[in-house]
């Protein structure tokens, strides 16, 4: 098992590498400027713009920089972002409470819509539980996120005015208070992002069940006479679970990601909006920090999953 | 309006026959920027007397008491340093805790903020010949640690800024000083290296906001992104840096120590950033949980539905951001030693005056304001729009289809089987860029269906912002390098002064090849006349004599039809219906921040 884990971190290593020199090559090719919003201030003189570059290094060849943004980055150094000239990886940190927060709860959220709703649907197919947890799965995924958070923030912030449409990360506020008012500016956010996850799981987590529940293994289970409650539980569902997993652990490093459209919709400061308000700056340190991060965390949430099937399916075994 | 008849106006002002207000919307509408027009007042004695200071509109007793003041901008700050703050953003979040010395109203007054009082010829704080000012300092301003601003403070600046590895954005107000005298601990000369008449550049308005010296003064050149303060402002503005997340929110308090009396009236202040216009838009007029929005790029037609619930309103100021078009002069399809729109080519049709009078008048600005932008933009002919002194009111403009006809009829331009006019085999057909924002793409519809009633054909081509607006060399679709026919979009004026703004026309900026298409020059347009102008009004000296070569310069542009301006796009800002803050079309969004308060 051990020796499993070390091959694949060993593996993991030459792809980190393959990854980073693609997401610098392609960050170098696209088109935009750190400091066009200057070229059109007539006020700053281009000599100004020109030593920035040469003093960003933004002159010298791809290789070159990729070559020094590696060997930074190996000692700990992100480098710094160009618009606020603050250190890459301090930016980063600033946004991860409200990204976990946020994102881990509504991926909570799914979960416990998910499971039960789909576990119950599939054990009675066509019903009409099935039927209505159906149709509301399909407008859940249909309906995009920009649309229905849209749609949340017109019915509880403008006509209702029960919810905060602006997130806002500090709140003046102590104790329980703060507590509340954090909560209630991310109801909305959180409920937009796991309506729409959980929508999607839960026609996963019915098919996956569907397709375990007609196994013979549970026909035996049930004519023993154990309680339907242990047979679904036992038997069923953590042989269901298997794909579910994989689902759920590669879609973890999206928790990590953000979510880019909602938060920008509620203006919630986490790295979603931080990813793309540096891609609309041209800000390529921080594009580079955060996709490289995203790229690691899915490198380990796979070799995860990979180890969790283990866990849950004696069957498999790590030769 | 020559220089005679602007004197005559001067007199009139002076003499309470024109009011100030309406001698800047001329001088505005003559092509000139506010703040010059204020200038050639302060000069003639005239000065600022004649209205009531924008202090004065401020009405509470009492430092404080007035709760929290939460504004959003649609792009959030990055950095909190003045002299490296690039955008609006970035600008208006330093200026919270930074101030200037001076700042320049709606009606282009100079304020003073932390000068004592502003300088004149008549208080002598002005040389004769332009080449030196004298400003004194207010005695007992304190920096948010205690320690006391001085003159020193300024000269810290001034070379900060001018050292080259500090990388300062600022740099291009302070490269014309030669030194900087300290007659003493509260008074400085400027001394220019030339005479410099737009004097009220360096320590004014946006660019002029000042660091203490004793903490950057170990940061200059090279450490200066080391500083420690660049994301902790201590400033001498009125409020008190508290927290900042950069691209999220910036957070200040009030200072109670504050060198204005009564001020400010907000006991905490917020600046949000992130999202769009439009739910910005939203949060202040519709659901009131902020008190101030920026820039409301938002069509009109939604700021008014929003406006209906009254919790706020819109304000608007005027400023000199121009929506205009450009004709190429220059052939950009055909190489001239490896160079696409070489100056030693011409364009095949668009050097031809009667085509490009015909575009003049295909305009039609009036349906652009009317349909598109509504009071987000006002149509125009002039370029150099604002401030009102530098305007031409005799430059009216026209929309007229059947005069176009005529114009390119008797240019020999006739109509062909197709419906589009050619000559010598050559057809009217051009290819017509901006970049994609949807007010654009309708401006673009609106001018080419006019053009198609006179028998000219355009192709739109619509470039990603950050393509078009990029320096990218590599890209061949980038507003400078300009390979097209005709592009349109807004140019900002980020300075009071026109020279800056005056000087794309001069034939030593035309955009090429050699200066990696830096020049300002897009149309690569070369006039004797308009460059021995600009370069007679740098050191021109007399307010009016100078203000006269601007409107000058700028009937040139229009006469010769280089760029065609379409509207005149003024700071659009939703604000509070209780709130009281003054803009200006002339600074920062922040400008006056110490004197915002809420009524009862």
């Amino acid at each position: 098992m051990s020796r499993y884990i070390l091959r694949r971190l060993l593996i993991a290593i030459p792809s980190i590498l393959g990854i980073s020199v693609i997401l610098f090559t392609v960050l170098a090719l696209a088109p935009g400027d750190p400091f066009s919003e200057m070229a059109s201030n007539p006020n700053i003189p281009a000599e100004v713009r020109a030593n920035l570059r040469k003093q960003f290094g933004m002159d010298d060849p791809v290789a070159v920089r990729y070559v020094r943004w590696f060997t930074s980055m190996a000692k700990g150094d992100w480098g710094f972002s160009f618009a606020s000239r603050v250190d890459v990886d301090k930016l980063i940190l600033q946004r991860l409470p409200t990204t976990l927060f946020v994102i881990g709860l509504s991926q909570l959220l799914a979960l416990m819509i998910a499971l039960p709703v789909g576990v119950y649907a599939a054990t009675r197919p066509y019903s009409w539980f099935d039927q209505v947890a159906n149709t509301f799965a399909f407008i859940g995924f249909s309906l995009p996120t920009f649309f229905t958070g849209l749609l949340l923030i017109l019915l509880f912030s403008i006509k209702l005015d029960w919810l905060p449409m602006v997130y806002r990360a500090d709140i003046d506020a102590s104790g329980w208070q703060y507590v509340w008012e954090s909560f209630k500016q991310a109801i909305m956010p959180i409920t937009v992002l796991g309506l729409f996850q959980g929508a999607s799981w839960t026609r996963f987590v019915r098919s996956a069940t569907l397709d375990v529940i007609r196994l013979d293994y549970v026909t035996t289970a049930r004519s023993k006479g154990l309680p339907e409650r242990t047979v679904i539980i036992k038997h069923v569902v953590r042989n269901a679970l298997i794909p579910v997993v994989t689902l759920v652990a590669l879609q973890l490093p999206g928790v990590f990601g953000g979510a880019i459209v909602t938060e920008q919709i509620f203006r919630v400061p986490g790295i979603g909006s931080l990813l793309i308000a540096s891609i609309l700056a041209n800000d390529t340190p921080v594009i580079m920090g955060v996709t490289f991060v995203f790229s690691i965390l899915v490198i380990l949430f796979n070799l995860f999953a990979d180890i969790l099937y283990g866990w849950l399916d004696p069957r498999i075994s790590y030769g | 309006m020559d220089e005679l008849e602007l004197r005559k106006l001067i007199k009139a002002v002076e003499k309470g026959k024109v009011s100030r207000r309406s001698f800047i919307q001329t001088m505005i509408g003559l092509g000139l920027t506010g703040p010059m027009a204020g200038q050639m007042l302060m000069h003639a004695g005239v000065a600022q007397a004649q209205t009531p200071s924008v202090f004065s509109l401020y009405k509470p007793t009492k430092r404080g008491g007035g709760g929290p003041l939460r504004m959003l901008w649609w792009q959030a700050p990055t950095l909190l340093n003045p002299h490296f703050a690039t955008g609006t953003k970035d600008q208006d979040a330093a200026r919270l805790f930074y101030e200037p010395l001076a700042e320049w109203d709606a009606d282009a007054n100079l304020v003073p903020i932390l000068a004592a009082e502003i300088p004149t010829v008549q208080n002598g704080g002005l040389a004769k010949d332009g080449k030196s000012v004298v400003w004194k300092l207010k005695k007992d301003v304190k920096w948010h640690d205690g320690q006391p601003f001085t003159a020193d403070d300024l000269i810290f600046n001034w070379k900060y800024s001018i050292d080259p590895a500090t990388a300062a954005i600022s740099i291009g107000s302070y490269l014309e000083i030669q030194q900087i005298d300290k007659i003493d601990t509260h008074t400085i000369r400027i001394v220019f290296k030339k005479p410099k008449p737009f004097w009220a550049d360096p320590f004014v308005s946006n660019f002029g906001m000042i660091i203490p010296k004793h903490l950057f003064e170990p940061y200059i050149g090279g450490k200066s992104r080391d500083a420690p303060n660049n994301l902790k402002p201590i400033g001498t503005g009125p409020y008190k840096f508290v927290d900042f997340r950069p691209g999220d929110v910036v957070k200040g308090e009030i200072n109670q120590n504050y060198h204005m009396p009564n001020r400010p009236f907000f006991d905490t202040v917020e600046m949000k950033g992130g999202g769009d216009a439009v739910s910005a838009a939203r949060a202040v007029l519709q659901t009131g949980e902020f008190d101030f929005a920026w820039n409301m790029q938002v069509e009109d037609e939604i700021l008014k539905r929003l406006e209906v619930g009254g919790k706020g309103r819109v304000s608007i100021a005027q400023t000199g951001n121009m929506e205009h078009l450009l004709l190429n002069l220059k052939d950009p399809w055909n190489e001239v030693d490896g160079e696409r729109a070489s100056l030693k080519s011409k364009h095949p049709i668009l050097t031809d005056p009667a085509v490009r009078a015909a575009f003049n008048l295909l305009v039609d600005r009036q349906s652009v304001q009317d349909n598109i932008y509504g009071r987000t933009g006002i149509a125009t002919r002039n370029f150099l729009a604002n401030p009102p002194r530098f305007r031409d009111p005799d430059n009216k403009f026209e929309f007229n289809i059947d005069k176009a006809n005529q114009i390119l009829e008797a240019a020999g331009w006739k109509k062909g089987a197709d419906g589009i006019r050619a000559k010598d085999g050559k057809q009217l057909k051009f290819v017509f860029q901006t970049s994609i924002n949807a007010p654009r793409q309708k401006c673009q519809q609106v001018i080419k269906q006019a053009c198609q009633k006179a028998g000219i054909e355009l192709e739109l081509k619509a470039i990603v912002a950050s393509v078009f607006f990029s320096s990218d060399v590599n890209n061949p679709d980038t507003y400078t390098k300009f390979f097209c026919d005709l592009e349109m979009y807004n140019i900002t004026m980020a300075q009071a002064d026109p020279e800056f703004f005056m000087n794309q026309f001069l034939t030593e900026q035309a955009s090429t090849k050699a200066n990696k298409w830096q020049g300002r020059n897009l149309t690569r347009w070369s006039n004797e006349e308009y460059d021995k102008t600009f370069h007679a009004a740098e050191s021109e000296l007399d307010p009016v004599k100078r203000a006269a070569m601007f409107i000058k310069m700028n009937g040139l542009v229009v006469a010769n039809v280089v760029a065609i301006p379409i509207v005149n796009r003024p700071n659009v800002q939703a604000i509070n219906a209780k709130l009281k803050a003054p803009m200006t079309g002339f600074g920062n969004n922040t400008w006056l921040i110490q004197d915002w308060y809420k009524e009862a």
